[in-house]
């Protein structure tokens, strides 16, 4: 396995952590935790045919925390020593309010995690440069290939390395190696004055050799141009409320906007969501199962363990329309008083640790997709989309469509512009009346927002039919 | 060939000056085969306190600091950062820069800009402030806010709480052709986010007030950003859909300058050269309504946009964008710049670790002389946007389609609070039939517009 950490990767010795976890521990403290953190991040990207630009960027650092009752304290430092950890200490247990001094916890015991779900060597998480110009100039001629509309291709390769190892005052060291990589690809065409654009990408906790796999890198820089040349011929999307079918994977990102976000306990603990309260309720139709799993090996939103050390796992958290759970940090599930599900993450020791989704995704259901395109007379047909965004508390979500067409008489027919789709969460999935047998994922390229933080996610969905949901466009 | 390795002396410019840091690191980087550089190294502290119904939530505090590095190697250039200032990591860093910057090809128009050009005096744009608070008042602030937001109405039962944050924080920016630069700057914020309950159906919305400031005592009251809070949750109370119509759309400041945001974004360089832009040849042309002409002040005093020098070293300046209608300039770095035939506007934009990249420094649409009230009042029938969610905004095509919500106007009047609407169109149209622009601009950020009014959109609802 390749994701054994000890602390000395970060210059520290246990006996360092142990002391300001003493030193955070002051009575009124439930809980502290030390977070440290290396991330090497590159990129290359290119324009114009030419790979012009490369960047590397390195960062070590330690977060640390204390939290006593529902405060959080939490300090964090660029510098690893001694002294920088026990001023981060006294700053994160400031909140506890307590002038009492250290109190000893329980030494640390090193452990692993169980598994390994992405065990990429680093040669390969961090390939050599010049193999990422070639895999980008390929990308390029492929795409210009696809059609001579093609006028200009944008393609970034990007990796991320990062190692971390938790601390915590409940006796746990542990520690992780997370690697992390993204394609996207950027194409836009050109007839006659009418200039569109079309992207396409893909990645995940993989190595370099899975972009080559099947040429996996041509297939998306085909599909870039092939949503850059079919938006060429696309009419004004409809405006109003009327039947929608999702196709399957990337689409998923419905859920993650209009239930996801209103499931991750801070909120509900606050009472701030829409969904606070409704645990046991319906809130979706009885073919919706909806699950939040961070175990897929790969996969982009996946991790060995949530950066508060906890495995991370599989949370049903709609079974057969019935809200049945949260998803929960350390801070939270204690204050709840309910099950730890290893959703705790942070985008860097720079931040706090929130609940937040992994792999979020709705199980496969029983119908043929062709029938359930079939059984809409006058509707649409979304396939791919740009980003979302939810209200928490009011509950209205909106997501908008970059690939989409019309369905006529149970037919798609003519590809629309993008529109944004609003609806309100809570009520959404109770529309849904058909959910295919087609289950997809994306293709590990979604990056989630919370408070300013950024984390990587996944997402899917099988085909589904939404019966009515209001879609933004221009045409009445 | 043997040759003299100039030596980074890291430690001593940790808590003193970086001026020496800057310039070890640009020496070596020469010894490495780079015929160009420079360097940005910025520094600062930050604190946050988020308070929630009354009690301290989260209370976070840290130093930071982080060095980039930019190479060139003749046509060639790579990036590089790091927050590890030791003298073996940098030597690193600058070797591994040199060896990225040769695996890439060589553009033609990369480099510094001209020597000639650099900045070589500024003026002190007061942008740093030297108050420092103790942590209690800045828990102080936001309890005060909170409180305040709570006291205001009682249909105020909950809150997403109250945050103060303040930083401070220098960059010092150095390169090759010997220009150095650096300036301090400083921020204190306070926003409030109530949460009010419609009695009966217990149906919740959220809202925000917020205010920043370069300036500690510029910041206006806790109390009054609290109680304006309240007043956006509460009216929200009671929202319902309305029917699907073309209707006119007004869009109050905080919209109107996600308008002008989108507007900043379609005349950045970068998105011209590679042709991603609905404004693509359009200098010289009639892009928007008679109404409407956009700044772009970088030396603005005590402005939240505004610095002396830009991400390359060139003087920021007051730029015209668009004056009644007409496109005059685009904003520009160097390298955009070279890409369309024009010169630098100073609007480089530099994130430590990133090559530079163009954005705004204070991008504002000008006043003109209408009351929000009298715009409202010109309204018959139509929607008054105050919030507006989603990405809905293809850059390309400028077409349009974002979830909305705000209220309904009928015969001039605001009459119910609607939500769980769009509002679409496309923004090349939409800046051409801006029919009326209010009189009250406000700065709550580096972007600002006063109230617009759109003739027609399509709102999407019911």
């Amino acid at each position: 396995m390749t994701n054994q950490v000890q602390l000395t990767t970060f210059g520290v010795t246990e006996l360092e952590a142990q002391h300001a976890l003493d030193r955070l521990s002051v009575r009124d403290v439930d809980y502290a935790d030390l977070y440290f953190e290396s991330r090497v991040s590159e990129s290359v990207s290119m324009e114009e045919g030419l790979v012009k630009r490369a960047s590397k960027s390195i960062s070590q650092g330690v977060g640390v925390r204390a939290t006593a009752g529902e405060k959080t304290g939490f300090a964090y430092s660029d510098e690893l020593t001694k002294k920088d950890l026990e001023i981060a200490a006294d700053t994160a247990r400031y909140i506890a309010n307590s002038p009492k001094g250290d109190r000893a916890v329980p030494a640390p015991t090193q452990t692993r995690p169980t598994r390994d779900l992405y065990p990429v060597e680093r040669a390969q998480a961090e390939a050599a440069t010049p193999e990422r110009v070639a895999l980008l100039n390929e990308i390029d001629a492929e795409a210009r290939r696809y059609d001579p509309r093609i006028k200009n291709v944008m393609a970034s390769f990007n990796t991320e390395y990062k190692v971390v190892a938790v601390a915590t005052s409940d006796g746990t060291l542990v520690g992780d190696v997370q690697p992390l990589s993204r394609l996207q690809i950027t194409c836009i065409a050109e007839e006659n004055g009418n200039r569109q654009v079309g992207s396409y990408g893909g990645g995940g906790r993989v190595g370099f050799e899975w972009y080559r796999e099947g040429s996996r890198h041509l297939d998306y820089a085909r599909e870039a141009a092939r949503e850059a040349i079919l938006n060429l011929s696309a009419v004004d999307a409809p405006a109003g409320v009327m039947p929608v079918v999702l196709a399957g994977g990337w689409p998923g990102i419905l859920l993650h906007e209009a239930i996801g976000h209103g499931l991750e306990a801070d909120f509900n603990r606050k009472k701030t969501s829409a969904f606070s309260n409704l645990i046991g309720k319906r809130v979706a139709s009885d073919v919706c199962t909806i699950v939040d799993d961070g175990t897929l090996p790969f996969r982009r939103g996946s991790l060995n363990m949530d950066d508060e050390g906890t495995p991370t796992g599989c949370t049903t958290l709609i079974e057969k329309g019935i809200l049945r759970g949260y998803i929960t940090d350390k801070l939270n599930a204690r204050l709840m008083g309910i099950a730890l599900t290893g959703n705790g993450r942070r985008e860097s020791y720079q931040s706090v640790v929130l609940p937040r989704m992994t792999n979020t995704f709705m199980l496969a259901g029983e119908s043929d997709p062709q029938d359930i395109v079939r059984s809409v007379k006058k509707g649409l047909y979304a396939v791919s989309f740009g980003g979302g965004q939810v209200d928490i508390t009011n509950g209205k979500f909106v997501f908008s469509a970059s690939e989409a067409y019309l369905i006529e008489d149970g037919k798609i027919t003519k590809p629309v512009k993008g529109a944004t789709l609003i609806g309100n969460g809570p009520e959404i999935l109770t529309k849904v009346s058909m959910v295919g047998h087609d289950l997809k994922l994306d293709n590990g390229i979604g990056t989630c927002g919370k408070d300013g933080q950024s984390v990587p996610v996944g997402v899917g969905l099988p085909t589904l039919k939404i019966d009515e949901i209001t879609v933004g466009g221009t045409q009445g | 060939m043997l040759q003299e390795q100039t030596s980074i002396r890291a430690a001593e410019a940790s808590h003193g000056t970086y001026d020496q840091l800057a310039s070890d690191v640009l020496a070596r980087a020469k010894d490495c085969g780079a015929t160009e550089a420079d360097i940005v190294v910025a520094d600062g502290e930050t604190f946050s306190v988020q308070v929630r119904v009354g009690a301290v939530d989260r209370l976070t505090k840290a130093r930071e600091k982080r060095l980039g590095l930019r190479v060139f190697v003749g046509k060639r250039s790579a990036t590089t950062s790091t927050s590890d200032f030791s003298r073996e990591s940098l030597e690193r860093l600058v070797s591994e820069t040199c060896t990225l910057a040769k695996a890439v090809v060589e553009d033609q128009v990369s480099g510094l800009p001209d020597a000639v050009q650099m900045a070589r005096d500024w003026p002190d744009l007061d942008l740093y402030d030297d108050t420092t608070l103790g942590t209690e008042t800045q828990i102080e602030w936001a309890k005060r806010g909170e409180a305040a937001a709570f006291a205001a109405d009682p249909r105020v039962t909950n809150s997403e709480g109250a945050e103060f944050d303040s930083s401070s924080g220098r960059v010092v920016l150095a390169n090759s052709h010997g220009f150095v630069g650096s300036y301090k700057s400083s921020s204190y914020s306070l926003s409030v986010s109530p949460i009010a309950t419609e009695p009966g159906t217990g149906a919740m919305q959220r809202d925000a007030w917020y205010e920043v400031q370069r300036k500690f005592s510029r910041l206006a009251s806790a109390e009054s950003i609290g109680q304006e809070a309240t007043k956006r949750a509460v009216r929200r109370l009671g929202a319902r859909k309305v029917a699907t119509k073309r209707v006119p759309v007004v869009f109050d400041q905080e919209t109107a300058g996600s308008l002008l945001a989108n507007l900043c974004s379609a005349v950045s360089g970068y998105g011209l050269y590679k042709r991603a832009s609905f404004l693509l040849d359009q200098l010289g042309q009639t892009i928007a309504s008679d109404l409407i002409t956009v700044y772009d002040d970088g030396r603005m005093a005590g402005g939240l946009g505004s610095r002396p020098f830009d991400g390359e070293g060139l003087a920021t300046r007051k730029n015209t964008i668009v004056e009644r209608g007409v496109l005059k300039s685009y904003l520009l770095d160097t390298y955009s710049g070279k890409k369309l035939g024009l010169s630098s506007t100073g609007n480089a934009s530099r994130s430590v670790g990133e090559s530079p990249s163009v954005g705004p420094t204070n991008f504002y649409l000008v006043p003109g002389v209408k009351s929000p009230e009298d715009i409202i009042g010109s309204v018959k029938e139509g929607l008054y946007v105050t919030d507006l969610i989603g990405f809905g905004i293809n850059m390309v095509t400028g077409d349009y389609s974002r979830g909305a919500c705000g209220f309904w106007i009928e015969n001039g009047e605001l009459t119910y609070p609607v939500e769980e609407i769009t509002i679409a169109g496309n923004l090349k149209e939409m800046f051409k039939h801006i029919e009326m622009v209010g009189s009250d601009l406000v700065f709550r950020g580096r972007i600002a517009s006063p109230t617009v009014k759109i003739t027609e959109m399509m709102v999407a609802g019911n």
